[in-house]
């Protein structure tokens, strides 16, 4: 789970981490109001999950009350097109926040790493652009510190990691309980990602979180229930994905092809994909029903998958392992009489219960194949 | 031979009492696994319907049956306490996790303790299990599709695991010892970790390598490779897949080159791994019947998989 800017910055400011003063606004009065509290002057900032939000012209440096509340009264309840996110985003918040004086800007991150198996640190220098590119042009300039999760951050670690990262000395006072505060908020509330770009350094040396990324584990949200209320304002950018969500699909990415795509396991469904665009055709999505699915998940999959009006067939790949073909083949059946269905549907049923599921398919319309590939080959001469 | 398990392991399994548990315990006595034990927490001093004797703890279960290997399927919150519960006995030397969603900082710590063991291997979590052909299997790989012969398998991925080994065992290319590492971003036994169990155990004769996108699990696996006296045969799965989308696995996040098919595909390619296009290609990259039947040499059998290299996989057909 994603959350927002305030969202992320609300529970940094509980673990000691210094966030800029500042209110979440949903009314230009409101934006007046926190204006005037901060002197006149401030940053009003849309509150939207995606990135790029300076260029889309949700960022705006507010000179005097006016000219804030003119801003939010543009943008709250009208939508703003991301380039990062490919769509129109509609500002349902914004976050009205002090003007720092910036002499400089960091940047600190942490997520979990694969390779090392551990939560590490990001630390640079370097901050206030985009850290990948930073990483790939000047990797000297980053440092990294994996955190061994039985011992914590120590004082030793932080000076390496400062002095690998570019940052002096003489602010290790603020680096260290910065990153010590911050990686406690990180674990204690089950994130994968916290991000502070820009870490604004103030002209008297002191460490502020310009910004702030957090995501929250969502297989650990059960043991987080004072973050649900977080969960319910974070958006979901793709229609489609929404409805997945309603559905409780939970593998699911809406693509721009043709073709829908059903099957179990993120591997064998990515590999779907692959087949089908060697066949020649496009993916419409990326579709996991997981291990053990019923017929109603299957049933609800299929409804999701044709409701987008640009699918013109779609391929079901299963592979039964935990799955059986015989409940994937129920859930088929089920959702194609109820649906009034126009497109050719491809279906591939392999291992566990299979031939049981191939039985229960032999009266409709249906079009079976033994594999994968001819699968796709299939179902692409059918819509082209 | 076989690599991790054989038919002299004994396996207590927690979770032994839960729906799933229950089945794929029953599935994996089956097979041949010696079941030794059971842990669910409150009915130590019951035995299940299949005669196995249940405890309250690991511990008490590995002293009083000698198991040495830890099966764990329970609910995810509970699964990195179960792993580090059985890391914690002497004597468990391997533990396999296939409870899916554990949270990801359960699994950071889980991961450390395993580690500072130094005798204790971890496989999973979010995995399938293994199976040691005719010998044993822990987890719920679907025994059928298996067979015996040369080939060592270690996938990321379950559902392509099934898939792949099928298309061998239906070429004739049976199989050592097939591994499910899990798709989850923190894990225990990495490609890195399985390969030189491969490497030696003299009845593995090829090694097919299946990876997905995301992480940098396959080139650091190619780096190993290198040293590597066995062919070894690659596929990637998720190489149409958009930049950046999140397809499912934790793991599977593409981001700039790195973790991307390509770059996986290239790092296999320059340490000679022919990689797969398709999961069919395996099967005629000089592992179907053809190919294997007439005891051909390892040289013979690098041609093979240089062919299909060049692409000649499809038009590939070797005189007897």
């Amino acid at each position: 789970m994603k959350m927002q800017e305030y969202q992320a910055k609300e529970l940094l400011a509980k673990y000691g981490v210094p966030v800029p003063k500042g209110q979440v606004c949903e009314t230009p009065e409101q934006v007046a109001e926190a204006t005037q509290a901060l002197g006149g002057k401030a940053v009003v900032k849309a509150q939207v999950l995606a990135g790029g939000r300076g260029k889309a012209g949700g960022v705006k440096v507010a000179k005097s009350v006016e000219e804030a509340r003119d801003f939010a009264a543009s943008i709250l309840g009208n939508e703003l097109y991301f380039e990062q996110a490919k769509s129109n985003l509609r500002i349902e918040r914004v976050l009205v926040e002090e003007m720092l004086p910036i002499a400089k800007e960091y940047y600190i991150g942490i997520t979990t790493d694969r390779s090392t198996q551990r939560n590490v640190f990001i630390v640079s220098s370097q901050g206030g652009m985009d850290i990948e590119e930073v990483a790939h042009s000047h990797p000297e300039a980053i440092g990294r510190l994996p955190v061994d999760p039985f011992l914590g951050v120590r004082d030793f670690a932080i000076r390496q990691v400062a002095a690998a990262g570019g940052i002096p000395d003489a602010e290790i006072k603020q680096l260290a309980p910065f990153l010590k505060n911050l990686y406690t908020a990180y674990v204690e509330n089950d994130a994968s990602l916290a991000e502070i770009n820009p870490l604004v350094v103030t002209g008297d040396g002191v460490f502020i979180a310009g910004d702030a990324k957090i995501s929250i584990d969502d297989n650990a949200l059960y043991r987080h229930p004072e973050l649900a209320v977080y969960g319910e304002t974070s958006e979901e950018t793709d229609e489609y994905e929404k409805d997945a969500r309603r559905r409780g699909i939970n593998n699911y990415v809406h693509l721009d092809g043709n073709i829908g795509i059903i099957g179990n396991g993120a591997g064998l469904v990515m590999t779907t994909m692959d087949e089908v665009k060697r066949a020649g055709g496009e993916p419409a999505d990326f579709l996991d029903i997981g291990g053990g699915a019923k017929a109603e998940l299957v049933r609800n999959s299929l409804e999701l998958v044709l409701s987008d009006p640009k699918v013109k067939g779609v391929m079901i790949n299963i592979f039964g392992g935990i799955t059986r073909g015989d409940e994937v083949a129920r859930g088929i059946i089920e959702g194609t009489s109820a649906l009034d269905i126009k497109v050719p549907i491809v279906v591939r049923l392999a291992g566990t219960s299979a031939e049981a599921g191939l039985e229960i398919l032999k009266n409709s319309d249906l079009i079976p194949a033994e594999t994968m590939q001819e699968a796709a080959q299939k179902i692409v001469q059918m819509v082209s | 031979m076989s690599i991790l398990i054989d038919e002299s392991t004994r396996v207590v399994v927690s979770g032994i009492t839960g729906r799933e548990g229950t089945f794929h315990t029953a599935q994996m006595m089956d097979y041949g696994t010696q079941v030794v034990a059971g842990v669910t927490p409150g009915k130590g001093g019951q035995t299940t319907e299949r005669g196995v004797p249940i405890f309250d703890t690991v511990a008490e279960a590995a002293q009083a049956t000698g198991a040495n290997a830890h099966f764990v399927i329970v609910p995810p919150r509970f699964a990195a306490d179960s792993i580090i519960e059985g890391a914690a006995v002497g004597g468990i030397g391997l533990i396999v996790c296939v409870s899916e969603g554990i949270p990801i900082q359960d699994m950071v710590e889980a991961v450390r303790f395993v580690k500072s063991t130094g005798t204790t291997r971890l496989i999973g979590p979010n995995c399938p299990g293994l199976l040691s052909v005719n010998k044993s299997k822990i987890g719920f790989m679907p025994a059928a599709s298996f067979s015996p012969g040369p080939v060592g398998f270690v996938s990321r991925s379950g559902t392509l695991t099934y898939e792949i080994v099928d298309s061998l065992t239906r070429a004739g290319m049976g199989q050592t010892t097939g591994v499910g590492i899990g798709g989850d971003p923190i894990l225990g036994m990495t490609f890195s970790d399985v390969l030189p169990l491969f490497e030696a155990d003299p009845e593995t004769k090829v090694v097919v390598m299946v990876g997905e996108i995301g992480g940098s699990d396959e080139e650091i696996a190619a780096e190993y490779i290198k040293s590597m006296t066995k062919p070894v045969v690659g596929f990637i799965g998720g190489r149409t897949a958009p930049p950046g989308k999140r397809m499912g696995h934790a793991g599977a996040i593409v981001s700039g080159t790195s973790g991307s098919a390509q770059g996986k595909v290239e790092a296999l390619q320059a340490v000679g791994v022919p990689v797969a296009d398709t999961t069919a290609d395996i099967r005629v990259a000089g592992l179907g019947n053809s190919a294997w039947s007439g005891r051909r040499t390892l040289s013979q059998f690098r041609q093979i998989i240089g062919a299909v290299r060049n692409n000649h996989c499809k038009e590939l057909t070797l005189a007897a």
